[in-house]
């Protein structure tokens, strides 16, 4: 047996004036953000307030925007091939089996599937009877469950997730919250989200944005993820925010 | 399945009949109305004859399929890929429709002879127009966000392609070609009225002249039969890939399948 070598660390990343316009509408102007190496960083803000655009800016995916400002690791290699990213939609294959589309990584880099990896993935998110079904057989929280474990499949230093919890049930959402936090661990991960007690319980670092065009603000979070939500300090913190959200007040 | 046979049966049987009632109304003479009857018998009578010109026509119509539908979709992954392809071929294909084919049929015999290539050449050029369209509009309009995931994960031009753009497709391309398995008979059979030495078309033309009408109906039956079993082939067979599409019209019928 040959020790298996060190993964890399994950690195932070850095964003640098970061700025989003389509035509004449501004999405994003110099967005300062730091994700730190081999944490979760929580970016929380309502509904259609540029979050998602941001993600896609960090992704690469911003077609036909005009950028500005910088994004890059701080261990100055180049992101690209280290990124995963889950969109709010499932965006599942309809011809692909569960389990094909867990492997869809794999497939498209013409590598050889890791089965094992996806018996475990999907053992992981409870969909392994599931296996074999087509994606419009599922719900929309089992094929968002499917879309993170293929997430997960792609094993980055770098995870992007949008709202990747939000159409889970209650119950489930905290069981999977948890196999993320696992499986997740060492990594550096951007974690979207509109809930502040989903933001509170799993972010190592919190940014509230708001605004148009968007801002961010760094809020302090006392102790590590994850956090218990019966904690009197939480509860406050997370109805400052709900507050602080509702009321548009953030700068 | 037992109750579309039932129904298939009853259909066949009333349209007979109803044919029966014409000749019989009309007092029609055989050689302008046969009635089924006459047919039948003619249709045993001639079976040799029959099947020797219809394995022309058959090889035609396959051959004319296969090539438009290759060629239309060969067409449009070129136009989806080239810029220049796009602007240059996308007016042809256009202007390709608007003429008349068959009017291109006497050049056609003219050019490339008697023989089977200019059927074959016919059905392709009747195909390949609603293959291309068909085929280009559905590689055209993959979900942006499949490839945005497939940019994420690393994907080559090609992967993409063949994993994301192409199954994609498929219902659009399905619709081309069952269009392509409906109109290849057409091309093949009017191929054979302007010129042929075989082939069902040729036969019918020629029972005319010689006033065996029932001979005529007999090799019209036989390429109905055809025609009809070879659009109901590729109908199935497309049917089949598809089958992890929403079949909206009878939601539930296709759900369950085996696993692969």
């Amino acid at each position: 047996m040959t020790p298996s070598p060190a993964p890399a660390p994950s690195p932070g990343i850095r964003l640098r004036g970061v700025g989003v316009r389509y035509g004449g509408d501004t999405v994003l102007a110099s967005l300062n953000m730091d994700l730190p190496g081999g944490r979760w960083t929580c970016l929380l803000g309502a509904s259609g307030g540029g979050k998602t655009t941001l993600v896609r800016r960090i992704a690469g995916l911003t077609h036909g925007a005009a950028l500005s400002g910088g994004i890059d690791a701080d261990d100055n290699a180049a992101l690209g091939g280290r990124i995963a990213y889950m969109a709010q939609s499932h965006m599942l294959l309809p011809w692909l089996s569960v389990e094909d589309n867990v492997a869809l990584g794999s497939r498209l880099r013409g590598e050889a599937v890791q089965r094992n990896r996806v018996d475990a993935l999907l053992g992981g998110v409870g969909l392994a009877g599931e296996r074999n079904k087509l994606p419009r057989t599922l719900s929309g929280g089992m094929g968002q469950r499917v879309a993170l474990a293929r997430t997960l499949y792609e094993n980055r230093a770098l995870n992007l997730l949008d709202e990747p919890f939000s159409k889970l049930d209650a119950i489930t959402r905290h069981r999977i919250q948890n196999l993320a936090l696992q499986l997740l661990r060492g990594k550096t991960v951007l974690l979207v989200t509109h809930d502040p007690l989903e933001a509170i319980r799993l972010g190592h670092r919190l940014y509230v944005m708001a605004g148009r065009p968007a801002r961010v603000r760094e809020l302090q979070l006392p102790g590590l993820p994850p956090r218990d939500l019966g904690d009197a300090g939480v509860a406050k913190l997370s109805q400052q925010l709900l507050e602080e959200l509702a009321g548009g007040r953030t700068c | 399945m037992l109750k579309r046979v039932a129904r298939t049966v009853v259909t066949t049987a009333g349209l007979l009949l109803l044919w029966q009632a014409v000749v019989m109304l009309s007092a029609a003479p055989p050689f302008i109305l046969p009635p089924p009857l006459t047919v039948a018998v003619a249709l045993v009578d001639n079976m040799a004859l029959l099947s020797r010109h219809a394995v022309v026509t058959v090889a035609e119509i396959l051959l004319g399929f296969f090539i438009g539908c290759a060629l239309g979709l060969l067409s449009a992954l070129t136009m989806l890929r080239f810029g220049v392809a796009r602007r240059w071929l996308l007016p042809l294909l256009v202007v390709s429709q608007a003429l008349p084919v068959f009017a291109v049929a006497p050049l056609l015999m003219l050019w490339l002879g008697y023989g089977m290539t200019s059927k074959v050449v016919m059905a392709v050029l009747i195909i390949y127009f609603p293959v291309t369209a068909a085929a280009y509009d559905g590689l055209r309009r993959t979900r942006a966000e499949w490839l945005d995931l497939a940019a994420v994960m690393g994907a080559g031009e090609m992967a993409v392609l063949r994993r994301i753009r192409l199954p994609a497709a498929l219902p659009s391309i399905a619709s081309g070609a069952r269009i392509a398995a409906a109109v290849a008979p057409i091309g093949a059979v009017v191929g054979e009225w302007v010129g042929a030495g075989a082939g069902l078309g040729y036969l019918m033309l020629h029972a005319v002249g010689r006033m065996t009408a029932d001979l005529m109906f007999a090799a019209l039956a036989v390429l109905a039969a055809l025609a009809v079993a070879f659009y109901f082939l590729v109908d199935v067979l497309f049917r089949r890939a598809l089958h992890w599409q929403e079949d909206a019209v009878n939601p539930g019928k296709l759900a369950e399948q085996k696993p692969t």
